[in-house]
């Protein structure tokens, strides 16, 4: 295997460093000889990266993503967004499971790894069902998943939420001797049912379009909160995207309750107004918020009371975002611009350093998830997953040239900053300047 | 005026409002005489595209569009186009092919119409999309009333009914308020649109829970110029709006008694209702028949203000020939 | 109180062509040719094209019931649903029709229209007048007639004829439309 040496890279936005990788593991870290070009070293053959400028973090976890294999190839496959996810910078993905058939088995959960090892630019990590079928009435076999090769440790039935408070309730007690957590997708169908797609408020007054009240999220979150500690388990919120749950959560975290939280860069960057030309770009679940929500999350993003950002990355085939606003598929892409996103709203304001984005986009989210290997210090001797990315420079978002098979992109033809430069998996470079292993030549990034 | 779609009241200005209402006084000229045909669309192609039943909207369009010599053509789709496994964009699209001028749409979701006029080259008039907006109702009550009352400026007009699920509400707001009226919507909170507070802030208009005290305003200056009752869909009791029709009526309807004592204040008090009517829910018999009704005026001006629509959308240069 | 009428201002690159007196002696001689053809006043309608037409038309009829001490209705006649011109200009201003109440059925019908050019302003009237009714006969009664027809149109009655090139622009001020004198003007193109 190749040895990589990056030249240069302000660690974690931090003081400079050279990075020397050996066998998929950081071997060496600081001020690295005089070398200044590729070549044999050691008897190795030695790429160098000139990496003067740029910024290494930790590879990327997602917490969040929809791969859409099996059922929906047209939308996304694993390899394709396994490639989204390495251009984005992302190291691990966690493949929600509302697939068809829905991951709730261990033999499915084991597919869905098998197929994120052989495309083999990301970690796939399978998130099992809560139950069956997602139907939200029975148990799906949280166990055997746990135990499988797949060593299933999140469950979700994203898309839905567990609304049964009994049904949750005896899951959460139920995954407690394997460690799991419950990513909870919350929204109370009776507040907020199927059709319900804009914010509840002016917008969705004046629009004419189904409400998603605020309201429909919190009252989830609160009972939540209350389920894990009743039941000393773990609950995390997706897509967190109300004041209120903010309040909820932060209340129960000081309570010494085991709830996280994440939000998506949509979320944080995108609000209700934006639905007034009924674009269904901007159709997601939950529904972009005012400002006011906009505000609350990024703050708690901000102070800790959110642990993580995800993507929620839903692509969805063309023509199924092309009916009516009310009738089109639910979600955006997120895996190639979330690190962008996050850069402009809140690298740039200075609201984050980079380390702290580090700490939400890599080190919380593979904690979340209980990911070895991931989320780990830049430091000798940790696995070398990591990307480098370019604070100074800006890129303009193209829908046309992901590396998704869907174009459903809220952010086209946006300029954000901090593009990602190359992103390496235990020291192999899986993606560069957009493109993936195999669409670049390897002496490029030399 | 030269304007492609129309997508939504607020596309309109008052001077626009006042030249389509203008254009339809001379239309219901045409509409009464013996021989009704003109020759202003000859050659254009317009597509009544109804992807929900309105038998009433729908013929009204296809009268106007022939009277005025325009190829008129009807499609009616069932139910919303995802059941057909057929996007929306391909129906509209394919449907285009076929040099089509103008699209006359009517679709059970909000905001359809914004989004084919994104699609097509042709214009695009909006019949009714979901519970958005409805604009040519709104200009044909407008030219009911200003039959009935003359100029709207400072005219006091009551929405009664379930605003929320209504487009003809959400298109008369504006309409209305572009001619001057001042316009109070009155219904249950149930039955009030989300953000209303915020929206008639902005929008100028007003709100209440309060029928009786909106009909029977102490300051005679604040009584109504008019009252508009909107359909109340029986099915929404299942969806917990109220709880039942005799509740509804009693605190909602134009029943025989509100009009007795309405009358006794202002005797021609035009009645609107943009139908199809529930008797005995939201309107009485004696109020929907009562001679003050302009119910039937609704549906005779209809015609004539889409002969005007038409006409101000269609009738202009085209790309082509300028 | 004519000490008070100031005469509209010629425009520069504009000649008067009729005066306000040539205006109103023309309009007396087309008044006194449409008795002479029609016998007399009776069944006479005075139908005015918008927008110029409607004033003379009045100003016909004046003198008619001057001469003859008769008054003829007179009626406004709109032609802009008609028009075979509408995809080549913006969209035009819908005026009312307003046919009095004796209707057309069976009367000698005056078209009046300020300026008869390519004729087809009289093709798109000669329809909108069929769907009103069925005039005995129909005539045409224009102030200037300026030539360059496009259709087999002639005028019955012209107050002058105007030479013109297709390149020049006849404009007709009337007091009741535009106010100050009457005046006809051409203003461009080459001589």
């Amino acid at each position: 295997m190749t040895d990589v040496l990056i030249k240069g890279a302000k660690v974690l936005g931090d003081n400079a460093a050279d990075i020397l990788v050996r066998d998929g593991m950081i071997a060496q870290i600081g001020s690295i000889g005089s070398t200044r070009s590729s070549g044999e070293r050691d008897g190795a053959r030695l790429t160098v990266v000139d990496a003067d400028g740029l910024v290494v973090l930790p590879g990327l976890v997602d917490l969040h993503t929809h791969l859409r294999e099996p059922g929906r190839e047209d939308a996304e496959t694993v390899a394709s967004g396994s490639a989204a996810a390495a251009a984005g910078g992302f190291t691990a993905v966690l493949a929600m499971a509302n697939t068809s058939p829905v991951t709730d088995t261990a033999e499915a959960a084991e597919r869905v790894l098998d197929l994120g090892r052989a495309a083999g630019l990301v970690d796939v990590q399978p998130i099992g069902a809560v139950s069956k079928g997602l139907a939200g009435a029975e148990l799906a076999e949280l166990g055997l998943m746990a135990r499988s090769r797949a060593a299933v440790r999140v469950f979700s039935d994203d898309g839905r939420c567990v609304h049964d408070a009994r049904l949750m309730r005896r899951a959460l007690d139920y995954l407690k001797p394997f460690g799991g957590v419950i990513s909870q997708h919350a929204q109370d169908p009776h507040l907020a049912d199927g059709t319900a797609c804009c914010h509840e408020g002016e917008v969705s007054g004046r629009l004419g379009l189904p409400a998603w009240p605020a309201v429909a999220e919190d009252v989830i979150v609160a009972r939540d909160v209350q389920l894990a500690r009743h039941t000393g388990s773990r609950v995390h919120v997706a897509h967190v995207s109300t004041a209120a749950s903010v309040e909820i959560i932060r209340w129960a975290k000081a309570q010494g309750i085991a709830v996280t939280a994440e939000v998506t860069p949509h979320h944080l960057a995108l609000g209700t107004e934006l639905l007034a030309g009924y674009d269904p770009v901007f159709k997601v679940n939950p529904p972009l918020r005012p400002d006011a929500d906009r505000a609350a999350i990024l703050a708690a993003l901000v102070d800790g009371t959110i642990d993580a950002v995800a993507t929620d990355h839903a692509p969805h085939a063309r023509h199924d975002k092309e009916h009516a606003f009310p009738d089109a598929a639910f979600g955006m892409l997120g895996l190639e611009t979330a690190l962008a996103v996050l850069a402009e709203v809140a690298v740039r304001p200075g609201l984050l350093t980079w380390a702290q984005l580090a700490q939400r986009m890599s080190f919380a989210p593979a904690r979340i998830a209980g990911l070895a290997g991931h989320g780990r210090p830049v430091a000798v001797g940790e696995p070398a997953n990591l990307v480098l990315l370019d604070p100074d420079a800006t890129w303009t978002v193209d829908r046309a040239a992901s590396q998704s098979l869907s174009r459903n992109n809220p952010w086209h033809g946006r300029t954000l900053p901090a593009p990602v430069v190359a992103t390496f998996l235990r020291g192999e470079c899986t993606a560069y300047r957009g493109r993936v292993r195999g669409q670049f030549d390897p002496e490029e990034i030399a | 005026m030269t304007r492609k779609h129309l997508l939504s009241s607020a596309d309109l200005s008052r001077d626009e409002v006042e030249a389509i209402l203008d254009t339809a006084a001379s239309m219901h000229d045409v509409q009464r005489r013996e021989v009704k045909k003109i020759p202003t669309l000859r050659g254009r192609t317009v597509i009544n595209l109804f992807f929900e039943d309105s038998t009433r909207t729908r013929s009204s369009f296809e009268i106007a569009g022939k009277w005025m010599s325009a190829d008129t053509i009807n499609i009616t789709g069932k139910g919303s186009s995802t059941s057909k496994g057929e996007s929306l964009r391909d129906t509209v699209k394919t449907i285009c092919a076929m040099a089509v001028d103008a699209l006359v749409i009517r679709h059970s979701a909000s905001g359809a119409c914004h989004q084919v006029a994104q699609w097509v080259d042709a214009s695009v008039i909006n019949a009714g999309d979901g519970t958005h907006e409805h604009p040519t109702q709104a200009l044909l009550d407008a030219y009911t009333l200003r039959q009935r009352l003359g100029s709207l400026d400072g005219r006091h007009i009551v929405i009664v009914g379930d605003l929320a699920h209504s487009r003809v509400f959400r298109s008369n707001v504006i309409t209305l308020g572009r001619l001057g009226a001042r316009v109070t919507v009155v219904a249950p909170p149930t039955l009030m649109p989300s953000g209303i507070g915020d929206w008639s802030a902005r929008d100028g208009f007003a709100t209440s829970w309060d029928l009786d005290q909106t009909l029977y305003a102490a300051s005679p200056g604040d009584r109504p110029d008019a009252v508009m009752m909107l359909r109340v869909q029986r099915e929404r009791m299942s969806g917990g709006f109220f709880p039942t029709e005799r509740e509804y009526t009693a605190g909602y309807g134009l029943t025989r008694e509100r009009l007795t004592r309405l009358y006794a204040a202002t005797p021609d008090l035009p009645i609107l209702h943009p139908g199809p009517m529930n008797r005995g829910l939201e309107i009485s018999a004696e109020a929907a028949d009562a001679t003050s009704s302009a119910i039937l005026d609704q549906v005779s001006a209809g015609v004539a203000v889409r002969m005007a629509v038409l006409y101000h959308l269609l009738a202009g240069e085209t790309e082509a020939a300028a | 109180m004519a000490s008070d009428q100031t005469p509209s201002p010629t425009p520069s690159g504009a000649r008067a062509v009729m005066s306000s007196g040539d205006v109103s002696r023309a309009l007396r001689r087309v008044a006194h040719e449409i008795l002479e053809r029609n016998k007399g006043p009776a069944d006479l309608v005075l139908l005015g094209i918008p927008s110029r037409g409607v004033p003379l038309a009045h100003r016909l009829a004046a003198v008619i019931a001057e001469v003859e001490g008769v008054s003829v209705p007179v009626g406004s006649l709109d032609v802009t649903m008609h028009r075979d011109d509408l995809r080549r200009q913006p969209t035009r201003t819908v005026t009312p029709t307003k046919i009095p109440a004796s209707g057309v059925d069976g009367k000698v019908v005056v078209l009046v229209d300020d300026v008869l050019y390519s004729g087809r302003t009289i093709r798109a009237a000669l329809e909108a007048l069929t769907e009103l009714g069925r005039p005995r006969a129909v005539r045409l009664a224009v102030l200037v007639d300026r030539g360059h027809r496009e259709l087999p149109i002639r005028a019955d009655h012209v107050g002058k004829n105007l030479p013109t090139s297709s390149a020049e622009r006849v404009q007709v001020v009337l007091a009741e439309s535009d106010g100050g004198l009457d005046e006809v003007r051409i203003s461009g193109g080459e001589r």
